[in-house]
């Protein structure tokens, strides 16, 4: 009965999707009521359902196997076999939650973004429907290949709602940098799945989990399997070098960016380490690697945000620099601290992504920080909501980020190798963080800056660019309760997410949070990366917290200074720039880089391989093999004169040869 | 002399002659009915040979296969006659040299 209900839950949004999806092909759209019954209810349904299965379940999910369904057998050559199955179990049920409760409130609040594409309102919904089938593949399935389909699943939905105005030149191209920076992490993820299988003979996580703890393999080569398969997370969660897809994101709709590009695909490539414990956390090396990239993207990427003008860029880098606060905990081995960032931040950002959207739409789709300004006034509930998601990112104490960084920089520091780099490299950010997110506020809702005179100026301005149809715009966009109510929602989430992990200096236990993924996990992290840490006593940690909080006051006090006191706007002229500022502004200039040192190089030999070895080499061969034959042909046409007699010669003089040559001999 | 007496070899020189006669005129001649005259010779040169067969053989199954053969003959002739007026309908002649139709 269970195994059914888990099975349906899975296949329900499936199911939304073959409606939308089939009825989106119709000229004329269908109505948006029996697109919402079926795209929202379905993943709606499926929250339900497991929310009924976590509770009537409770006692199976949380077992070391979980609760496991056999829905049809998929894969069975030699000894590799894959079905479709589903696991359920502590780690999935956690992702689980998280991907259909959220992706249901952003279900809802698209029927009100999305409200004005009347063409496209069903495909919108027939894409996000599969990507939570896609998704709960990812995080439900009980075998890597299952998770390398829903993993390359996502990334389909991704690219087809990165493209979703495919008709706009720059959101068709970034959905393709998107797909292809993936598929560079993709190869790096099949070969540590191949190297997996070669070594353990298996790809299913129960009898893997069992392979490893019966036996150990050696240290350099999980070394090797880790790092292949951090190459694939590194590509899906957007991790340096392969961040440069997800800013470029922003290009899909704002519910699209909240969902996919911050609260669920971007952690897949966390899950999948929390996933393979058993791997990674026998591959010291490689998670000192990952802690690393870690730490050096959420610093690059936070430097990064501190001057970009567009709403959602800001959020986007935000995104970048949070996951690779994650990756920085699953490096040093504090994967609780890491899978409760993974919460909180899915809270917090999904609120930021929802709320910037809630701007957009009431601006009339403008994005740009420096045409907005003063519109506390105008949206409260939405500045408000907006607040509490910046104090609970920028680690202001009290509210659900606050506890998980507080986390992830406490096992930062105590991390014997490089722990202090790592540390400080959190410290940075932290500061970082709190700037941009309140410079982000205050130049949306605050400054004297007035969003609502700037749009009316604008009108006359761009008056050709808004190709919406709304007309003349005097006014906000009215936001109701479609777009307010899940706002509300996650804004709750947002402050009381964080009390499920309670730092050990306040309770003096290890954080809940910890103490359940210590249980869920296939193996305990904490027991397992014990020595990779040092002790750290009640008073350090204490110290640590303090600081964390003083520097989230000081980037709060730091954008307030500058941008409501001293009212700064950013200057559109970037004349105006200081070296610095440009440097940021500019994203560092790591698409430049790519651009001069991968793509000009790759576009080259491939011009090479066009001009020289493909014209000059490949195709003169067939054409020499072609002429040459047909010069051999005209030697012998001419054997064929039509005239009857000349074959009735050759026929004859052949017989006599064949005669003389078989019969010649014979005396 | 009578026929009995006739030596092998007359009748294989005999034969060789009909035959080379046979070959010659369908490799020369131009009018496609004297051609399949030719061919006819070619056939009957055959069939001497076998009844001189027989005969040096005394057995019978030599003739037999002459019998054959004008029966093949007879069938072959009416085909051919066919096909040379269905030719003469369409090209307008029967001189094989100017139907050249598989010149390449």
């Amino acid at each position: 009965m269970s195994e059914a209900l888990l099975i349906t839950a899975i296949w329900l949004p499936f199911i939304g999707f073959l409606f939308n999806g089939l009825f989106s092909l119709k000229k004329e759209p269908i109505s948006q009521k029996a697109v919402i019954l079926f795209g929202v209810g379905s993943v709606l349904l499926s929250f339900i359902i497991f929310v009924i299965l976590t509770i009537s379940e409770n006692a199976i999910i949380m077992s070391k196997t979980g609760l496991g369904a056999h829905f049809f057998t998929w894969i069975d050559v030699g000894h590799l076999k894959s079905d479709f199955a589903y696991k359920l179990d502590g780690l999935s049920v956690f992702m689980a939650w998280i991907v259909t409760g959220i992706g249901m409130l952003i279900h809802i609040y698209s029927t009100g973004y999305m409200e004005e594409e009347k063409p496209h309102f069903a495909r919108f919904f027939a894409y996000l429907n599969l990507f939570i089938f896609a998704m709960l593949h990812l995080v439900l399935g009980d075998s890597l290949p299952l998770l390398f389909l829903g993993w390359e699943g996502v990334g389909l939905c991704s690219y087809l709602l990165i493209g979703f105005d495919y008709d706009k030149d720059f959101a068709a191209e970034a959905g393709k940098k998107a797909f292809i920076t993936n598929r560079i992490g993709d190869a790096g993820f099949l070969i540590g799945m191949f190297l997996l299988f070669q070594h353990t003979g298996t790809l299913n996580y129960d009898i893997m989990n069992k392979f490893f703890s019966e036996n150990s393999l050696d240290t350099s080569l999980l070394n090797l399997i880790a790092i292949c398969l951090f190459i694939g997370a590194m590509g899906k969660s957007a991790q340096f070098p392969l961040y440069v897809w997800l800013p470029d994101a922003m290009a899909g709709p704002t519910p699209v960016s909240a969902l996919i590009h911050a609260a669920t695909m971007v952690t897949a490539g966390v899950f999948m380490i929390a996933r393979l414990a058993p791997v990674f956390l026998g591959a010291p090396e490689a998670s000192t690697f990952i802690a690393f990239v870690g730490g050096f993207t959420a610093l690059l990427s936070a430097l990064i945000a501190l001057t970009q003008t567009d709403i959602k860029k800001v959020l986007a880098y935000s995104t970048v620099s949070q996951l690779g606060y994650m990756f920085m905990a699953m490096g040093v081995g504090a994967y609780g601290a890491g899978l409760f960032h993974l919460m909180t931040h899915a809270f917090f950002k999904a609120l930021l992504f929802l709320g910037s959207g809630a701007v957009i739409i009431a601006l009339h789709h403008e994005q740009d920080m420096r045409r907005m300004g003063g519109l506390y006034k105008h949206i409260k509930l939405v500045a408000i909501l907006f607040w509490i998601a910046a104090i609970a990112i920028s680690g202001i104490p009290g509210l659900s980020g606050f506890f998980s960084k507080d986390m992830i920089l406490e096992m930062a520091f105590t991390y014997k190798y490089g722990g202090s780099i790592l540390f400080l490299m959190g410290f940075l950010t932290a500061i970082l963080t709190s700037f941009y997110i309140f410079r982000l506020i205050f130049l949306t809702f605050h400054t004297s800056g007035d969003a609502v005179k700037k749009m009316k100026e604008a009108i006359h301005h761009h008056h050709d660019e808004h190709g919406h149809g709304h007309g003349h715009h005097e006014t906000l966009h009215p936001l109701r309760w479609n777009i307010l109510g899940p706002l509300v929602i996650l804004g709750v989430l947002s402050v009381f997410g964080g009390y499920v992990g309670l730092p050990h200096v306040i309770t003096h236990q290890t954080p809940g949070i910890v103490q359940y993924f210590d249980k869920v996990l296939a193996v305990p992290p904490t027991e397992l990366s014990k020595s990779w840490h040092n002790h750290i006593d009640g008073g350090l940690a204490y110290s640590l917290m303090f600081g964390s909080i003083l520097v989230a006051f000081i980037g709060l006090l730091f954008a307030w200074f500058r941008y409501e006191k001293q009212n700064n706007i950013p200057s559109e002229d970037s004349k105006k720039r200081s070296f610095f500022v440009n440097l940021s502004f500019n994203k560092f200039f790591v698409d430049e880089i790519y651009e001069i040192f991968l793509l000009k190089p790759i576009k080259k030999l491939a011009v090479f391989s066009y001009k020289v070895i493909d014209d000059k080499i490949i195709d003169a061969f067939v054409d020499a093999l072609g002429k040459n034959t047909l010069k051999i042909g005209s030697v012998f046409r001419k054997m064929q004169t039509g005239i009857t007699a000349h074959y009735a010669f050759y026929i004859a003089a052949g017989t006599l040869l064949l005669t003389v040559i078989i019969y010649g001999g014979i005396k | 002399m009578i026929i009995s007496e006739i030596p092998m070899s007359y009748v294989l020189i005999l034969t060789l002659l009909i035959f080379s006669i046979g070959i010659v005129g369908v490799l020369t001649r131009k009018n496609i009915i004297v051609i399949f005259m030719s061919v006819e010779l070619m056939l009957n040169s055959v069939n001497l040979l076998f009844v001189g067969y027989a005969r040096m053989w005394k057995n019978l199954e030599g003739e037999m296969a002459v019998f054959f053969v004008m029966a093949v003959a007879a069938a072959e002739a009416a085909v051919g006659l066919a096909l040379v007026i269905s030719i003469f309908r369409t090209f307008h002649t029967v001189d094989i040299t100017k139907i050249r139709e598989m010149k390449g």
